[in-house]
């Protein structure tokens, strides 16, 4: 049975342009005009982009499940234009062998979205040890990562670094330099003063910032920022890639959306790790964006059940849902051409993690259809009851943004259709 | 006003306001049977998660003064211990009906986060480092009733800043009222970003001494030695401890406050503690008074109610 | 009422104090705010010339003993000051318009507070009818009829009779 989008505009690395694109056994048979298919999904004033890929997912899975499964977490990045995503090894056990990343992919493989895994730096998460990393790497791990802590040791950072380029494979960095940031729950400056909530400096980002790419440069091994959220991080990414080193970045939608004032409600919904910055530093995000200094939009869609959330602001846990709302954010909070911002969510974060030819296009016949369909005009209201996720907490309730996905495709089979999840 | 949840929920009319209200309870509280019926039928429940005798019994005498029923809740007997979340907590003292809860936390926000998860009005009898607004209320009250007027004081806060939640009250409060307010501490006790709070800072007590009408100590913890931000408690009283010598140079009738409990002979000396500039008795007795004045505006002054029928 | 009348009325009352409590021994004057202390105070002067003794003078505001707290906004209006024991005093309350009792009530469970009078009595300048409580005045200026929707106001210079605006 062949699927045809029919009326939209295709947004790819290679352009702009007006076509229909038919689907045929997992892959994209036709781009042109006035296709015809068994199944037709309506896409007109749309926009028919790659999938997006998501490098940054907390799935909870193993573990966490009352937070969120693989299962729900994939819907979750369906419903968000995501044909890929890459979940974070913070679960419990957390991802650091090949048993774990085992379990992770047989349950990513029964996922509506393609479901990758990040696999730990080092064993637990610990920061003592490196993790079995070529054991994970054969099972197709491609970016490692301690996310949720930052390596702390940089001797020990440098051998991940030097055993992680053997294995052709990334290393992610969440970074925090745990002694500066020990003890804080939002940014560190005047609002956390004003609040009385202890805070995290934006040094804490920099100094390990700073720290790993002198590492890559030393090493020679590549090496990708995590959601920074910092001008000053983001000036020495952008420095460091003109001097040649090869460093890459994300950055998480929150950071480009939302300010530390937010804290004011001490509504832990507004609790994140790195925190929300002053709007100086969301501008630098912006602009990191805009100038190709951060590489990729990531979600850090981190989903955590209401209990969790309802606590004190410094006793409850870091984290806010991202993945259905990411894409909406983008267009309305971005001053950027779709087409970049289609780069930001699809191609580019496709190539960090590796996956260049399955997901972020180009979308051309012969290649796998992994599809994304979104209106961009389309204004909704963001309802923390009409998620996919099994978790509510996301910061952006009750908030009007722009843009809409209608349909998704992952490996051929529509598995969003007119905003309809279809098992 | 529904919740006192913050200093500022006040503004300096309401502080004036609570502090005129005030001298009615302390003539009530100095009467031989010294209560009156105007809280009657109402419940004021205490949610105390941290120890605090002082501010908790204020608050008991307080609502007793005006008839109301007191609803203890202590933490260490409470399903708190048992895992219980602060939300249940307080939808389960809410189901009894309370007509106030007077919630004290260590952590920064609880009584923000409480007032939306009850219909009874919240006061914020401490939380984290962020406000303490009766102690303030009552430190402007005696301010007040020793110097007169705020307005133009000159007001020295002394001590353990960044971790302090008086300060953050005081400091509103004081300066809204028209005070200038100097904090002095080493730096590692001063707030982050203190440059955008309406003071001026000083690392040296003896400079801003001379000039002042108010010394406010705040208490100073073992635990930041350990934190390393004190190299030692001895360091921390020989430069900036309150000292028989450094009173002495204090200009005359300056007062000497503190809003307990006193570390005796870190922050200030035993001896300058029984001066008669010394307030911290007053500031204790005051506290009731403003407790009384608050919990009466918050439930009995509701503008917000419709008279029915006649008033005389 | 003029101010002549009020003047006379008010030195009628103070005879008639004397005489109903056989002098002035342990009589003690409480005026409650704001409305009857000009009252209070000129039968105390009255009181004093007629005896040549000063009664203990006192002011009470209710604010904290009305029955309709929580009802409408109320906010003591002036300080309270009895600096006076009441065990075994002859406590003479004194306000310048009686009209519902509501006022006198309050009033009467305050006293509590300072002691227990040996009997309290009440003293108004114009008592106007409308009693919602069984109370009733000892020592009365003037009865003077009135309609629930009029508003009386009795001062020095006499007694003022208005429409209430609604």
């Amino acid at each position: 049975m062949s699927t045809v989008i029919k009326g939209g505009t295709v947004v790819d690395q290679t352009g702009e342009r007006t076509a229909d694109v038919v689907v045929d056994d997992g892959r994209i048979a036709a781009v042109g005009p006035d296709l015809t298919g068994d199944e037709v999904l309506d896409a007109s004033g749309c926009v028919v982009a790659p999938g997006f890929v998501d490098l940054h997912a907390h799935l909870r899975q193993p573990g966490a499940e009352e937070a969120e499964t693989i299962e729900t977490g994939s819907w979750a990045a369906v419903r968000g234009g995501f044909s890929a995503v890459v979940a974070m090894p913070n679960t419990n056990p957390p991802i650091d062998c090949a048993a774990v990343v085992q379990e992770v992919l047989a349950l990513g493989a029964k996922a509506p979205c393609d479901v990758y895994t990040s696999g730990a730096i080092t064993v637990g998460r610990k920061g003592d040890q490196l993790a079995p990393m070529a054991e994970m790497a054969a099972l197709g791990v491609r970016l490692f990562t301690d996310d949720g802590n930052g390596v702390q040791e940089a001797g020990l950072m440098r051998r991940a670094m030097e055993y992680a380029a053997g294995l052709g494979v990334i290393l992610a960095q969440h970074c925090e330099v745990d002694s500066l940031a020990a003890g804080g729950h939002m940014h560190e400056g005047e609002w956390s003063s004003r609040l009385g909530i202890p805070g995290v400096p934006a040094e804490a980002e920099e100094l390990m910032v700073m720290r790993d790419i002198a590492l890559s440069r030393f090493t020679g091994a590549p090496v990708h920022f995590q959601h920074l959220s910092t001008r000053g991080s983001i000036a020495m990414v952008r420095a460091a890639r003109q001097a040649g080193v090869e460093v890459t970045a994300e950055a998480a939608t929150h950071h480009f959306t939302l300010t530390d004032d937010a804290c004011a409600s001490y509504d832990p919904v507004f609790k994140v790790n790195p925190p929300l910055r002053p709007a100086d530093d969301r501008d630098a995000v912006r602009e990191g964006l805009a100038d190709g200094a951060v590489d990729a939009i990531a979600t850090d869609h981190a989903p955590h059940s209401p209990d969790a959330k309802e606590m004190p602001f410094d006793q409850a846990p870091p984290g806010m849902l991202g993945l259905e709302t990411a894409l909406a954010l983008a267009l309305t909070e971005l001053d950027l051409p779709i087409a970049e911002v289609v780069g930001l969510l699809s191609w580019r974060p496709a190539a960090i993690a590796g996956l260049k030819g399955i997901h972020g296009g180009p979308i051309e016949s012969g290649a796998p259809a992994n599809l994304c369909v979104f209106d961009p005009q389309e204004t909704w209201t963001v309802d923390p009851y009409d998620l996919a996720s099994r978790s509510r907490n996301t910061p952006y309730a009750g908030r009007q943004v722009r843009g809409r996905v209608r349909h998704t495709i992952v490996g051929g089979q529509a598995v969003l259709v007119d905003q309809e999840m279809r098992p | 006003m529904k919740h006192l949840l913050s200093i500022n929920d006040l503004g300096a009319e309401g502080i004036e306001e609570a502090c005129r209200l005030a001298d009615h309870f302390t003539e009530v509280s100095q009467r031989p049977i010294p209560k009156v019926p105007a809280l009657r039928g109402k419940t004021v429940a205490m949610l105390f998660y941290e120890d605090s005798t002082r501010t908790r019994l204020s608050f008991e005498v307080a609502a007793r003064r005006l008839s109301a029923d007191v609803m203890g809740f202590s933490v260490s007997a409470s399903s708190v211990n048992k895992g219980e979340s602060v939300r249940d907590t307080v939808a389960t003292v809410s189901a009894m009906g309370p007509d106030a809860l007077v919630v004290r936390h260590r952590s920064a926000g609880v009584p923000q986060q409480t007032a939306a998860w009850t219909h009874a009005s919240v006061i914020n009898a401490g939380d984290g480092w962020h406000e303490h607004p009766t102690q303030a209320l009552l430190d402007c009250y005696t301010i007040r009733d020793r110097l007169g007027s705020m307005a133009g004081r000159r007001i020295v806060i002394l001590g353990d800043i960044k971790h302090s939640r008086v300060a953050r009250s005081c400091v509103m409060a004081f300066t809204s009222l028209g005070a200038k307010v100097t904090l002095v501490a080493p730096p590692t006790l001063l707030p982050p970003a203190v440059d955008s709070w309406p003071v001026d800072v000083s690392f040296s007590l003896d400079a801003a001494l001379s000039d002042c009408d108010v010394v406010y100590g705040l208490r100073v913890q073992q635990e930041r030695q350990s934190e390393a931000l004190l190299p030692s408690l001895r360091e921390y009283t020989a430069q900036w401890g309150l000292t028989v010598d450094r009173a002495a140079r204090l200009p005359a009738g300056a007062l000497i406050m503190h809003p307990g409990p006193v570390n005796r002979g870190v922050e200030i000396a035993p001896e300058v503690l029984d001066q008669p500039n010394a307030t911290l008795n007053e500031q204790v007795r005051h506290g009731v008074a403003v407790r009384m004045a608050v919990l009466y505006l918050l439930l009995a002054a509701d503008p917000d109610r419709q008279p029915e029928g006649e008033a005389s | 009422m003029e101010a002549e009348d009020i003047k006379r009325a008010t030195w009628r009352m103070a005879h008639e104090i004397i005489e109903r409590n056989h002098g002035l021994d342990g009589v003690v004057i409480v005026g409650l705010q704001t409305g009857g202390v000009w009252l209070a105070e000129d039968i105390a002067g009255a009181l004093y010339e007629i005896e040549g003794v000063k009664p203990a003078l006192g002011t009470l505001d209710v604010a904290f003993h009305r029955d309709d707290i929580g009802l409408r906004p109320l906010l003591p209006e002036a300080p309270t000051d009895i600096p006076f024991n009441l065990d075994g005093q002859a406590v003479v309350i004194v306000d310048d318009v009686l009209y519902t009792g509501r006022t006198i009530r309050a009033a009467l469970d305050a006293l509590n507070s300072y002691g227990r009078p040996r009997t309290v009595q009440l003293a108004v300048m114009v008592d106007r009818g409308h009693r919602e409580l069984p109370i009733r005045p000892d020592f009365v200026g003037k009865n003077l009829p009135t309609r629930r929707d009029e508003m009386v106001d009795a001062h020095r210079d006499g007694v003022d009779l208005g429409e209430i605006v609604k």
